[in-house]
Order: structure tokens, then sequence, then C-alpha cells
């Protein structure tokens, strides 16, 4: 290489990653599967600021005055609502993707602080009904290890539609990863690639998930609260069939919500981002005078306290956190850069969890790495995590005069730039303006 | 005998007094009338009783079923017995489709014609049809088997697992990674023990034709992308 650097010159559009994408796809043939999430720019809570109390305003005492953070879910036909301290949920991530250390370790870090643990496509195991107080069960178009024994076990049951990583995707759990117990759960042989399907086998279409959803009630006498999640697409639609479908609470995942292992094409470039879905998501709500009667639970990108802040300020009833949890639990720690090193990454970029090789020994099912992760270590860390996160958003709602999380409103808020101005439809700072203000609102959704 | 009429009870009452039931309950024969369509007719029971029901069901009639027998003397719309975990659901009638759908156990058996997906990722369930099935019967089929007594449409078994499938009639087509096997004598063995389980006796195990899977999907390979 010349030692005149200056004069070299990166294209753009076929920057250095790009190029060693297609030389990678030209050597092996087969797209690529990873998890985490989206990882370009996209506009986001980070675009938004509040508008602290001042003379119009005026604060609440941070310490003094109380803030409140509890939520109630599923108010709206279950005997059973589920009532969480904090508005801050982990989401559904199974056994299996997960190790059951990983696992129990979710569970005792929700339990901790008040709130819900939600199972994934892989059914429910004892040591995480064990572990969480509050257990929501997913029922997946795969339904591995689904059973009425467990369905009754549950909390709360969330029919999941989609996710934000791969709305209109199934998944795959690579024959790596199948271990003696995870083949015994789905019924399937070991070492073979578990498909999970796309749609569910029994109904399709917003009339069929109305019966479908009579029918969880019926087989449960009506005491779970039941949730539908999806994937954030036409999400203003789609909120409102989910609505008319009879669900107790929306759980809404953006497009950067986290996953075990999809094809990056999809993570990248399938579905909308966390910031306008959730404005829609509460527009279509407040039109069917549903909003706070059908909950609303939003995931996809929420790291910090002011990210749970924003996603109420909108109108959510409380958020979801994958990713954020397993990062709190060890993932992608320093203290493993060796052996990150060693799988060709490095602490802060792996995101290989398909492969079941994950240093941290959460996204495993190999006994010596799942050892490293103890479960009550990683639940405490887990705990003060949502604690500091909730005592952010508290931090937040205080300045804007909030008694409750809950009493912050998208008022609160300006845009930093116009993209999320345009999404969120709040003013760009300092204006009163947004970008398609006074035009047909249901043209953009 | 207990007698339910849905033309003057909630389904919701009748679901609820069936699962209040004990394991010991001397309320072990149940008749429900009027069923008219109704969706979720006795779903979610638990308990070794026998349920029958004299009409035609809606949706998911029986569905998880466990320990229970159902019979309907009727015809059944989509789902019956989907996830079904044990006992017995019979249909004197014809089902529609997803019959069985993601059962892990008992045994469905059906007078009538099965529509579409019947069986679809079934997981352990035996099911066995007296009539034909529809289009894609057994579709990533992981484990159970599948007794077809009459057709079967188009693409049998398509991504099937571990699932056995038994076809007496003509298979208009099968499924990716689907394909003809050896009747072995544990085959018919398993066969002839399904059809007597089932009362069978006008079809002779030799008249079967056993299909699985070719196991070629079981891993990705990017050779097998037409496949895909």
């Amino acid at each position: 290489m010349s030692s005149d650097n200056s004069r070299l010159r990166e294209s753009a559009l076929f920057d250095r990653r790009v190029i060693a994408e297609i030389q990678r796809a030209a050597n092996e043939g087969m797209y690529e599967i990873r998890g985490f999430g989206a990882k370009r720019k996209m506009p986001h809570f980070d675009d938004l600021v509040f508008l602290g109390a001042s003379v119009s305003r005026y604060p609440l005492e941070g310490y003094r005055e109380k803030c409140g953070t509890d939520v109630l879910l599923g108010t709206r036909f279950a005997k059973k609502p589920i009532r969480l301290k904090v508005p801050i949920t982990i989401a559904g991530m199974s056994f299996g993707s997960l190790s059951a250390n990983a696992k129990e370790a979710l569970g005792r870090g929700a339990n901790e602080v008040g709130t819900s643990t939600t199972t994934g496509d892989g059914g429910m195991t004892p040591e995480e009904r064990g572990h969480s107080s509050q257990l929501v069960y997913q029922y997946l178009p795969s339904r591995y290890g689904m059973n009425p024994d467990d369905l009754r076990k549950a909390d709360a049951i969330e029919v999941v539609i989609g996710q934000g990583a791969k709305p209109g995707g199934g998944g795959m759990l690579l024959g790596q990863k199948i271990s003696d117990r995870v083949a015994e759960m789905r019924c399937l042989p070991k070492d073979i690639d578990q498909r999970s399907a796309c749609r569910h086998p029994d109904w399709t279409g917003p009339d069929d998930l109305t019966i479908k959803i009579n029918e969880l009630r019926e087989i449960t006498d009506w005491e779970k609260p039941i949730y539908v999640k999806i994937g954030a697409t036409r999400t203003y639609y789609d909120v409102m069939l989910a609505v008319k479908a009879g669900a107790d609470v929306i759980v809404l995942d953006g497009m950067q919500g986290g996953t075990g292992a999809t094809q990056d094409v999809f993570i990248e470039n399938v579905g909308i981002p966390t910031l306008p879905a959730v404005r829609l998501a509460v527009e279509a709500l407040q039109e069917m005078n549903m909003h706070r009667k059908v909950q609303l639970v939003v995931s996809g990108g929420i790291r910090s306290g002011a990210d749970v802040a924003k996603a109420l300020a909108f109108g959510a009833d409380a958020v979801s956190v994958g990713t954020a949890a397993l990062i709190a639990l060890g993932d992608n720690s320093p203290e493993f850069e060796e052996d990150y090193n060693k799988l060709g990454t490095s602490a802060g970029f792996y995101h290989d969890y398909a492969k079941g090789n994950d240093p941290a020994g959460i996204s495993t099912q190999t006994k010596e790495l799942s050892d490293r992760l103890d479960p009550v270590k990683g639940g405490k860390r887990l705990a003060n995590y949502l604690r500091t996160i909730t005592l952010e958003a508290q931090t937040i709602a205080r300045a804007c005069g909030k008694s409750h999380v809950h009493n912050l409103e998208p008022e609160d808020m300006v845009a930093l730039t116009m993209e999320a101005a345009a999404m969120a439809k709040l003013p760009l700072a300092g204006t009163d303006w947004y970008p398609g203000k006074g035009f047909n609102a249901a043209s953009r959704r | 005998m207990e007698t339910i009429d849905l033309a003057k009870t909630e389904l919701r009452e009748l679901n609820q007094q069936l699962h209040d039931l004990t394991a010991d309950t001397d309320k072990t024969n149940w008749t429900v009338e009027n069923p008219k369509g109704m969706h979720n007719v006795a779903v979610g029971l638990n308990v070794p009783v026998t349920v029958e029901i004299n009409g035609h069901v809606g949706y998911y009639c029986a569905g998880m079923n466990q320990e229970a027998t159902v019979i309907v003397n009727g015809s059944c719309s989509t789902g019956v017995a989907e996830n079904m975990m044990s006992g017995l659901v019979h249909i004197k009638g014809n089902v529609s489709q997803s019959a069985g759908a993601t059962g892990v156990g008992g045994l469905l058996l059906i007078d009538g014609n099965a529509s579409s997906r019947c069986g679809i990722s079934m997981k352990g369930i035996d099911i066995v049809v007296k009539g034909s099935v529809g289009h894609m019967s057994a579709f990533m089929g992981q484990k159970g088997n599948l007794v077809v007594c009459g057709d079967a449409g188009d693409a049998l078994g398509d991504s099937l697992y571990e699932a056995h499938l038994y076809v007496k009639g003509v298979v208009k087509s099968l499924g990716a990674d689907c394909i003809q096997k050896e009747m072995r004598d544990e085959h018919k063995k398993e066969l002839g023990d399904l059809l007597e389980k089932a009362g069978i006796t006008d079809h002779k195990v030799e008249d079967f034709t056993r299909y699985g899977s070719a196991r070629e999907l079981y891993n990705f390979k990017i050779d097998n992308v037409d496949a895909y």
C-alpha cells in the first residue's frame, strides 16, 4: 500500500464493509444469519428531547416527591390482570436460543424489581416458571413445547404474530444449539435445524384471530390477559385489527428489536423503526377510544430511562427490553475479550447468537459456556440495570412535573431532526411545525 | 348423563362446568345439544370424561384435549383437536382445515374427509382419516402418525420431519423432502395397531403406502436452494 493514504478514496456506495460482504457471499454462497438487532442508523428516541418544567410548568422534587411507576396490564377482559412495579418488562426469548442459566437470571432479575419475563419459541421450562413470579407464555406459530398445563400456569398469554427484527419471517434454531433437552421439548430429533413457521398453523387473518383468542380464553377460563405481539410494519391497521380481535394488550416491536438468529438482510431492511410505530399504535388506540383500555407495550431499541420515558410519553403503558437485558447479564462484556477475539470478533461487536458458542454463556446450550453465567449474579446485574433505567425515567418525569411516569405526554417532547419530527409528529425544536403538518394524516400510515 | 343445551346455556358455562370436573368425578358422560356451528366447544378438557356433541361445530372443537373422549355427531370447522395432548376425538362427519394441528398425543379419528393441512406441525398425535385429506397435509409434521384411507391432495408431507404417513389411495403429489418409503415390519405393526385402535376392519395394512422424510432438508445447505 502506498505510504500516502490521503490519496486513497473509499467508495460511499461500495465501502469496505459492503465489499467484504460481497466477497463473503461469493465464497460461502449463503446469506448471513446473526443475532442482536438492526445495526444501521435510523431515526430513534435519541432524536427527541424533553421540555423540562420552568416558568409555565413546575417540576417535582427529586428523591422527595413521589413519581409512580406501577402499571396494570390486561384490564380489558382478563379476570387476573398483571400488576408490575415498573413499566419495563423482559421480552420473549426462548430456552434453546438462550441457556437455562440465562433464562433463570432473567427471571431472578425481573422478580427482584417486580416485573414480568416472557417465554419464547420452545416452551416453558420449570426453572423459568419457578424463578419468574410473573411469566408471560408465548403462543407462537411453531407451538414448540406448547401444552395446556403450561398455558394454565402462565400469568398471561402472548399470541406472537411477528417480531420487529423479522416481521413476516419465521425462525431457525441451528442444529448446533439443539441439546437433548431442547430437542425433547420441541418433539424433534437432535442436531437438525429447527424451523419455526412464519404463520400460525390453524388460523389466518383477523377474523380467525378473534376465534383463536376466544379459544385461549375459554381454555384458561378468561383469567389470563391475552397479549398480541406484532412486528412494526402497517402498525396503525395491525393495532386496530388486534384490538378488534379482542387483545387485552398490544406488544409492539419496532425494527430495532433483537433476535437470536435472523438473516441480516431481514433485520436491516424489513419493518419500520420504533419511533413512528409507537405513535401510530397510540393513534389507532385513541381513534378506537381504547387507549389505556387496551394496554400498549413497546419494544425495539429500549436502552435507557430516556427511551422508557419517551415511549411512555407517546402513550405506551410499558416497554420491553431484550437485547439490553442480555447485555446487563454479561453479553458483549470485555471480560470475555480473548474468547471473542478467537471467534474473530470483539466485545461490543458480538452478534453470533445463532452459533451456540457465546463466550458469555448466554446464547448457548454448551454446558462449559453456560456455566460461566451465574444466574444469581446475572439476575442481580439485570435488577441493577432495570432499577437504574426506572430511576432515569422517573428523573425525566419529575423534571416535566409528572407524579407518575404515565403522565408524560407527547407535548413534553420536541424533535431534533426533520425525520424524527415527521415520524413522531412532534414539532422540530424551537418551532411549532413538523413535516407533513396539515396534510391528511391517513395518507402517511 | 349430563346434558347441556347450547340453545339455552352459554358456551362459557359449558366449558367452565367441564373444566371444574376432577379426575374422580362421577359425571363422566356428557351430551351437548344444539352446537349450531359454535366455536371453541369443549376446549381444554383435562379429565377422562366422555362428551358427545350432537350437531356441527365451528373452529377448534376439543382444542388442547387431555384425557377426555369427545365425539362429534356432525362436522367440524377449522382446527378440530388442535394441540391435542391425549384422549380420543372422534368426528363422525367431515372436518375443515388444520385438523389435529400441532397435536402432541391421543387419537383423532375422522370418519369423513379432512380438508387442507390436516396434521400440520403434528408433534406426536395419531390421526386416522377414513376419507381423504386435502393439500399440504402433515406439513412440517414432526412426530406421530397420519393414516389416510382415501386419497391425499397436493404436497403431502411438505418439509416433513419424523411423522409417519400411511395412505391407501392416490397421493396427488408429495411435498418437498417427502418420499415414498419401504413398509417394514415395524411399520406394518404400527399401522395395524392404529387401524385396530380406530376400529377399522375394512382396510388391509398391505394396501397402504408409507411416506416419510428424505431428511435432505434437515440442515440448511445452499445446494438445496431450489427447495427453499
